[in-house]
């Protein structure tokens, strides 16, 4: 009668091919890295300094028309693109016209902005600017500052908890997982040359939220049947804890993936990028919580006794601390 | 466990209840906006039958507090500033001039003639005199002018800094004087560009202080940063001067304490003026747009006592002389004075339209910035964007609820409606506390909630799933939910902690749509916490005593 995505008893080996898996994440790291290095990120005018125009017609978007309409005012790089949205009819057309920052700290002068609008509406009288973003290259700067500090602070605070609250080993599995998660996301973004901007920020760190949440929910598990099951290896644990955990996996997972999906496909192409970052970080949050998470915490050993820490334990007392070599 | 004990039944329903009378204007936002913007006027003394009207569009009694809605949302304009902070220094130090220059001739036996050198630097003041042996005594005197500073940061400073430069004395602004007129400048501004939107009269403008010298301008409503940046970014120092000369040569080289300034209307036209003016727009009491006698626009303004004795004497003393009036650089008109006029009122014509003269009346009466700024970032959202990002958003959001909702009754049947109950809950929640703080709500600041939809039924799922595995090895299902919920109380807190603290640093250092974000996951965090935590285990406590059921099916 239930609707049941995972069987009561699973017993999948789930670390026994970590090799494999976690090569798997390895491999993709190293080909982010290498995309982002040779590719680059597309970045919006929030890092970049720039002005955005959004334009939005009755008539076909006509890029090379749009194009051709600003180049005689010299105002340097510009890039047009069409946006897509399902939810538009055949009467609304958008376009993004992006144009690079100028000199001088200013984000654009009045006068530049009124001669491109009036260029547009030369070439489309019925063209309507729904919204004008400008910033300067003076705080676009900072906003790149102020992002990476924020991804640091957050990595930094996290570690600190989880050391706290559970060991070392598990604090450098966590960060390795959103380390991974994080360098994934900025892969697929240059890959794909998704507009990357202050929002897709916002997206990385929900992600670390989420792959952690994931995470400590496992490592919180390991925790409990190491305690329960002192005498066993460490591997049957773990796989153990993650088959014990894997029906609220799936759970959560999917849940979240129906909200975001809803929001993919209807909440409108301003947000989509966000969206679409969120979305491949659950896919690989949920995957490092399993692959990579706990296999640095298998490769770095583990702390066996947790009675000292807990009270709750029963069995003997005298930590051996072991790491095993598989 | 299972038992809970009744104020705290009481307090958790109290709790659920206030959340949803809080929550519920939003679902008749634009009622309840219009009460609101209704009460507040009718408070200010105005009285119409229509704003009665609008006012009982809603219940008096009943919760009427809104989430903001985000430029992004509603529209509007945003801009972020930078002022010329170190522009007020050289005004100050032209400043003391005069006063070194007097002391310092009162003591001319000693010190000899006293004369103003030449500077690179506009907020350094160089002076020489003429006796080298008085240097020491003139040093002296120019110290005197310090007065120690009164502010907390800069005790035992004085504002001056004075020393020997050769033969000159050097004259420049303490470091600690330099912060404390950085910051008046800083508050001088602020307050000006409140005046200054305020007087357009738009809807809760957000004007704050960003770092040492910027100011965030948010005003919803306005139709462009355009129009917004012409209505703060202008100094609008309005000056009298008396007129030197006319000249059609913008290279002419002005005589010693007289500037040349522009025409405003005429291209190619220039003025002379003495570098002192007569009267200063900080001396007028009231501005309004007004006609001429021709009908063509206009401003009228009124000045103080003391502007207005200081106008009158200068009129009375140079009939058949032209002044000019000037604002910001520029020479608005320059009519020669037909008559004495006391009363401290006048007129100010040019070719103005009546946008721009009411515009001008608005800036004079709102007082001059006292430094310039440029525009560091600015963005402008049209309300159709807005309204689209809404309707997109709040559909995405009632089939996110509706897709979850569905597979939570399929996946654990009984149990799931408490779920979804508590996910209503949990939202009603969210909205309720952003109304409270009143925080404003963005477009990811939606995206934040409709992954709290997503997330909020974890810990949910985390204690079913709980309940279900105990259920396999505990005597009875009382036993079995009572573990479920102990089990799963760690796992719950360290997984919704660690993003929690996420939410707090994107918060603390994040900015704009950043900040949007992490309030609304923040408070999706807590609020899903506690539905987990109290209010679902009220609802299985609730049921379970009514049924006392032996075994359960989850």
């Amino acid at each position: 009668m239930r609707l049941k995505l995972v069987p009561d008893e699973t017993a999948i080996n789930f670390l026994g091919s970590w090799r494999i898996t976690f090569g798997i994440s390895m491999v993709l790291v190293v080909l982010s890295i290498v995309a982002f290095f040779s590719m680059g990120l597309n970045f919006g005018i929030d890092f970049r300094g720039g002005t955005s125009i959004r334009t939005e017609a009755t008539q076909p978007v006509d890029i090379g028309a749009y194009r051709a309409a600003i180049a005689p005012l010299a105002v340097g790089d510009v890039a047009i693109s069409e946006v897509f949205d399902p939810t538009y009819g055949p009467d609304r057309n958008v376009a993004l016209v992006r144009i690079q920052s100028q000199e001088g700290g200013e984000s654009i002068s009045p006068a530049m902005l009124a001669e491109v609008e009036q260029a547009l509406r030369g070439h489309d009288p019925t063209l309507q600017f729904t919204s004008v973003e400008s910033v300067g290259p003076k705080v676009s700067g900072e906003l790149v500052q102020s992002a990476i500090l924020a991804v640091v602070a957050a990595l930094a605070a996290v570690l600190f908890y989880i050391w706290l609250r559970f060991e070392w080993q598990f604090a450098m599995g966590a960060v390795a997982a959103i380390v991974h998660d994080i360098v994934l996301t900025i892969g697929l973004f240059s890959v794909l040359q998704i507009r990357f901007d202050l929002a897709i920020i916002a997206a990385l760190l929900t992600i670390v939220g989420y792959s952690l949440n994931d995470t400590v929910v496992v490592f919180d598990r390991m925790r409990e049947n190491f305690i329960k099951y002192k005498k066993r290896e460490i591997m049957d644990v773990m796989n153990l804890s993650l088959n014990e955990t894997l029906s609220r996996t799936v759970m959560t997972s999917l849940t979240t993936l129906l909200a975001l999906g809803s929001l993919f496909v209807l909440g409108g192409d301003v947000i989509r990028g966000f969206v679409f970052a969120m979305i491949w970080g659950v896919v690989v949050g949920t995957w490092s919580s399993v692959f990579v998470a706990a296999v640095v915490v298998k490769r770095l050993g583990v702390k066996r006794d947790w009675s000292k820490n807990d009270g709750d334990g029963s069995g003997t007392r005298g930590g051996t601390q072991f790491a095993t070599n598989d | 466990m299972l038992q809970i004990s009744l104020w705290k039944r009481l307090l958790i329903i109290l709790i659920c209840l206030g959340a949803l009378a809080f929550s519920m204007p939003n679902l008749f936002y634009d009622r309840v906006e219009r009460h609101n913007d209704a009460v507040l006027l009718i408070d200010q003394g105005q009285d119409t039958p229509e704003l009665r009207a609008e006012r009982s569009l809603w219940p008096d009694w009943a919760p009427s507090y809104l989430v903001n809605l985000g430029l992004d949302l509603r529209g509007g304009a945003h801009l972020l500033a930078e002022v010329h902070v170190s522009d007020v220094y050289a005004d100050r130090v032209d400043g003391l001039w005069p006063e070194v220059r007097d002391r310092l001739r009162d003591a001319r036996a000693q010190v000899g003639n006293v004369r103003r050198l030449p500077s690179d630097d506009p907020a350094v003041l160089r002076v020489t005199v003429s006796n080298p042996e008085g240097m020491d005594h003139a040093l002296s005197i120019v110290r005197e002018l310090a007065r120690p500073l009164q502010t907390l940061t800069g005790i035992g400073a004085n504002d001056l800094e004075v020393r020997r430069d050769g033969d000159a004395i050097v004259v420049t602004l303490s470091e600690a004087e330099r912060a404390a007129t950085d910051d008046r400048t800083m508050r001088q501004s602020l307050e000006i560009i409140r005046r200054r939107v305020d007087e357009v009269g738009t809807r809760e403008p957000t004007i704050m202080r960003q770092g040492t010298d910027r100011i965030l301008i948010q005003v919803p409503g306005i139709g462009s940063a355009a129009e917004l940046k012409a209505l703060i970014g202008t100094t609008a120092r309005l000056t009298f001067h008396p007129v030197v000369r006319q000249s059609s040569n913008p290279d002419e080289v002005p005589g010693p304490r007289e500037v040349i300034y522009p025409s405003m209307d005429e291209p190619g036209i220039f003025y002379v003026l003495e570098q002192t003016p007569v009267v200063s727009g900080e001396q007028l009491v009231d501005a309004q747009p007004d006609f001429d006698q021709n009908g063509r626009p206009a401003v009228s303004f009124r000045f103080n006592p003391a502007g207005g004795r200081a106008f009158g004497i200068y009129t009375a003393e140079n009939i058949g002389n032209p002044f000019a009036i000037v604002l910001d650089e520029e020479v608005i008109s320059a009519p020669v004075i037909q008559s004495h006029i006391p009363g401290g009122s006048g007129i100010i014509t040019g070719r103005f339209t009546v946008e721009e003269s009411t515009q001008l009346a608005v800036l004079l009466r709102a007082g001059a910035l006292p430094a310039e700024m440029t525009f560091l970032e600015e963005r402008t959202i049209g309300p159709e964007l807005g309204q689209d990002s809404i309707d997109a958003g709040s559909t995405a959001a009632i089939v996110a609820m509706a897709a979850v909702l569905i597979f939570m009754v399929l996946s654990y049947g009984f149990f799931g409606i408490i779920a979804n109950i508590a996910l209503l809950l949990n939202i009603a929640m969210i909205f309720a506390l952003l109304s409270l703080i009143g925080a404003t709500l963005t477009l990811p600041g939606i995206a934040g909630i409709v992954l709290t939809i997503g997330m909020a039924v974890d810990a949910n799922v985390l204690v079913f799933e709980r309940i279900r595995e105990e259920m396999k090895t505990a005597r009875g299902a009382a036993r079995a939910i009572e573990l479920g919920y102990e089990k799963a109380l760690s796992a719950i807190l360290d997984a919704n902690i660690t993003t929690f603290i996420t939410a707090a640093i994107l918060f603390a250092l994040g900015s704009g749509p950043v900040r949007g974000f992490a309030v609304t996951l923040g408070l999706g965090i807590m609020t899903s916490v506690f539905t987990a935590l109290f209010v679902t285990r009220l609802m299985v406590v609730f049921w379970f005593e009514r049924r006392r059921p032996k075994t359960i099916q989850i």
